[in-house]
């Protein structure tokens, strides 16, 4: 994560090269943002940036398609993304509860971040691991079954990393 | 492998694999080995068993034991008892309540109405290994395709077939493989359709990480009968599992020379790429996801033309979903007679249903068309859990209805859904039991497609929006009873004048909770009520003098204090304070908390 100040960026040797590779394909826009969100977990503006640059299209036509999808961020989040799940067999079964109390006791809202930058929130679409409802993601861990005494406990795991 | 005397299948599913199926695998691995068993013994990380409920699942054969809730630690006594010395773990067995007969899966009432056509090879295979799909007869169809059969021999074998999309609207897959044949053209496309937005639908993503080489080699048949050389796959970005296997699964293919040039031979190219979606639910409609896959924001454009006829970068293209897809080999294969023997009159062979909510066994079941919800609810799904009263099943997602009691005996197809008022969707079914409110269920789904709804027409923004609103204050007491009318005519406009199928079909929940619960629609607005006890602002809770016996439990839990008595006397609450958390209800062991 080389994020200099505002108009310089740097983009790993890896993104540059996936850039390349996707230079002549037509339609090529969506699948390099994906690297590039892959890089910096959101979209910096700077990146954009570089990207129009690069690529060649206008800053616009990448803000229009970056704003268009929700998988796409604007924000860089916390060090650990909550991601609350919100399809509907984890609402009816107490998704919404879930996130509510994860709210209050983190103290911010979805899509917000804490102050020290360990934790932000995130309701999302369906993941589809419905047997396992109500459920919650961070990182690559899946929490499932879930109840919200179960909150805190795994708040804590990974508080002290 | 014949010296192999028994084989472990681990689930490797998204579900299971978050319930630590990966460490379960490497551990039965690593205790096969420091057992002396690994010689005899194979381990095969799978895809989805649908058993998702009861996970992580093993399975040993060829004994068909099949263990559920199998956690890292249980694998040494499932190699040291039943491996080394033969005898089961009973503890691991999936035992029904209380006979503690031998879970054998055929036994398992889960599994005995089942019939596996589009999940034929999930949980038997492993699906990272091209070997074994072409030990179940995986490119069969793809050899007879190209060396037996013209184009228009598979195109009258899927008429024969009688295969319709499973993506939603039921499109007969021939007619739309023929549209693109006719037309003559240099370059043509052929796209699949994974980008599986429907909230509580899993098939599709279950089907990729279990079998992704079915759907490259139907694909690539798709390429040689309308003449295209090139093929998108359309995936959601949530989906790292099932990308990943995509991926290997393409290599493979191409290392065996059964995709890329020159196919078997036979000097046929064609190669497959994948473009990732990016969250956008609008993109599951078929023009909004060519726009998508051309890089920009995806927003649907008017039908008229087809993309049969002008597709991906205005080229014609054959777009169909992953479960249509999973279908074509085995049709080839068995015959499009065959495959019209399953089901229906007009509605050909098996769908795959996510089946969640609020039932006992959730998962992905698979049925003939046909089979009434009473089979897959009760039979299948084991009924209603914690003794609750089964109230509806929603089919379609964001884009279908609700099934009532009453029609429970109704044979699930295209035809008698829509009848219901209701449409097969992807196969989304999510059962509901007496607590949930059907005012506030249309509210989530109205939520949804208002969320998604990419702006460019006015009746599905400004109509979806509209209706949410008038929902909303309904769900809060502010309701009238002139309500119903608005919501009746603002809901028939956004049918009618929107470009999309999101905008004509996101009113549906809404119309269908209304037909058939009208009461409770009535209940919220005239008596302020929510019979379901699930709205906060209509509900409140109080203590029942003759149970409670003072325990004081649900006062100390009460993040408001709004909870008062005496030790051992009785407690009430102050309603003015309450913020109907729900939290005395929950915790109290004497059932003396009620909802009002």
């Amino acid at each position: 994560m080389a994020v200099k100040s505002d108009a310089e960026i740097t983009f790993s040797q890896e993104l540059l090269d996936h850039m390349e590779t996707w230079r002549e394909k037509p339609g090529n826009l969506i699948m390099i943002l994906h690297k590039v969100q892959e890089e910096f977990g959101f979209i910096p503006r700077e990146a954009a940036k570089k990207v129009a640059k690069i690529m060649n299209v206008p800053l616009a036509k990448i803000y229009g398609v970056i704003t268009f999808y929700h998988y796409f961020k604007l924000n860089k989040p916390g060090k650990y993304n909550i991601q609350v799940c919100m399809g509907t067999a984890c609402y009816l079964k107490g998704g919404e509860d879930i996130l509510n109390e994860l709210e209050s006791v983190l103290g911010i809202g979805v899509n917000q971040v804490t102050t020290d930058g360990q934790f932000s929130i995130e309701a999302v679409r369906c993941v589809g691991a419905c047997g396992l409802a109500p459920v919650l993601i961070v990182g690559e861990d899946v929490f499932g079954k879930l109840t919200k005494d179960r909150l805190p406990e795994i708040l804590a795991k990974y508080q002290e990393k | 492998m014949a010296a192999f005397t028994n084989f472990i299948l681990v689930c490797g599913g998204t579900a299971c694999e978050s319930s630590k199926s990966d460490k379960i695998y490497k551990n039965l691995m690593h205790e096969c080995e420091s057992q002396g068993v690994r010689d005899k013994v194979q381990v095969v990380k799978t895809g989805c068993f649908g058993f998702c409920e009861q996970g992580p699942i093993v399975k040993v054969l060829p004994e068909e034991s099949f263990y559920v809730q199998v956690t890292p630690e249980d694998a040494k006594e499932i190699v040291s008892e039943h491996l080394v010395k033969g005898r089961e773990v009973t503890r691991l067995l999936y035992d029904k309540a209380e006979s503690k007969k031998r879970a054998q899966i055929d036994e398992m009432d889960f599994y005995q109405k089942q019939v596996r056509v589009v999940l034929r090879n999930c949980g038997v295979i492993n699906p990272e290994d091209i070997n074994e799909y072409l030990g179940r007869d995986g490119y069969v169809a793809l050899e007879k395709a190209l060396f037996e059969m013209k184009p228009d021999d598979i195109i009258e074998e899927l008429k024969t077939a009688g295969l319709r999309g499973r993506g939603g609207a039921g499109f007969p897959t021939w007619m739309k493989w023929n549209f693109t044949k006719k037309v003559e053209d240099d370059q043509k496309y052929i796209v699949c359709n994974a980008d599986e937005g429907d909230p509580g639908a899993y098939m599709d993503r279950s089907t990729l990480e279990g079998d992704p080489h079915s759907i490259l080699e139907a694909m690539t048949i798709a390429g040689y009968t309308v003449g295209a050389n090139f093929g998108y796959i359309y995936i959601r970005a949530e989906y790292p599992l099932a990308i990943n296997r995509l991926k290997i699964a393409m290599n493979q293919a191409r290392e065996y020379g059964l995709l890329g040039d020159n196919i078997l031979d036979t000097g046929f190219n064609f190669d497959i790429e994948i473009r990732l979606g990016a969250g956008a639910f609008v993109c599951g409609e078929e023009t909004a996801l060519l726009r998508s896959i051309e890089g920009e924001r995806g927003m649907p454009t008017p039908r008229p033309p087809f993309p049969a006829t002008k597709g991906v970068f205005g080229q014609p293209t054959v777009i169909n979903n992953v479960e249509t897809w999973a279908n074509i080999p085995i049709i080839l294969m068995k015959g499009g007679e065959w495959f019209s023997k399953i089901g229906t009159e007009d509605s050909k062979g098996t769908k795959v249903f996510a089946l969640t909510g609020k039932i006992r066994n959730s998962g992905l079941v698979e049925v003939p068309m046909g089979t009434t919800l009473r089979e897959i609810v009760f039979d299948i799904g084991g009924g209603i859990p914690n003794g609750k009263e089964f109230k509806a099943v929603q089919t379609g997602g964001p884009s279908g209805g609700v099934i009532t009691k009453d029609y429970l005996d109704t044979p699930i197809d295209y035809v008698h859904l829509q009848e219901l008022g209701s449409i097969m969707g992807s196969g989304g079914m999510i059962v509901m039991d007496e607590d949930d409110c059907m005012v506030d269920v249309s509210k989530f789904y109205l939520g949804f497609t208002v969320d998604e709804s990419c702006g460019k027409c006015a009746p599905c923004r400004v109509g979806g929006r509209t209706l949410y609103n008038i929902l909303e204050r309904i769900t809060e007491g502010e309701g009238e009873m002139e309500d119903l009318d608005r919501i009746k005519s603002i809901a028939q406009a956004t049918q009618k004048a929107s470009l999309c199928g999101l905008g004509q079909t996101a009113p549906n929940p809404i119309i269908s909770t209304i037909t058939y619960f009208e009461d409770e629609y009535k209940a919220h607005i005239k008596d302020k009520r929510c019979p379901a006890g699930h709205c906060k602002k209509l509900i409140t809770y109080h203590i029942l003098p003759d149970k409670c016996i003072g325990c004081g439990l649900c006062a100390r839990r009460c993040p408001t204090n709004a909870i008062s008595g005496e030790i051992r006397q009785l407690h009430t609450i102050d309603q003015e304070l309450c913020i109907k958390c729900g939290e005395c209800y929950n915790v109290c062991k004497f059932d003396a908390v009620y909802v009002r």
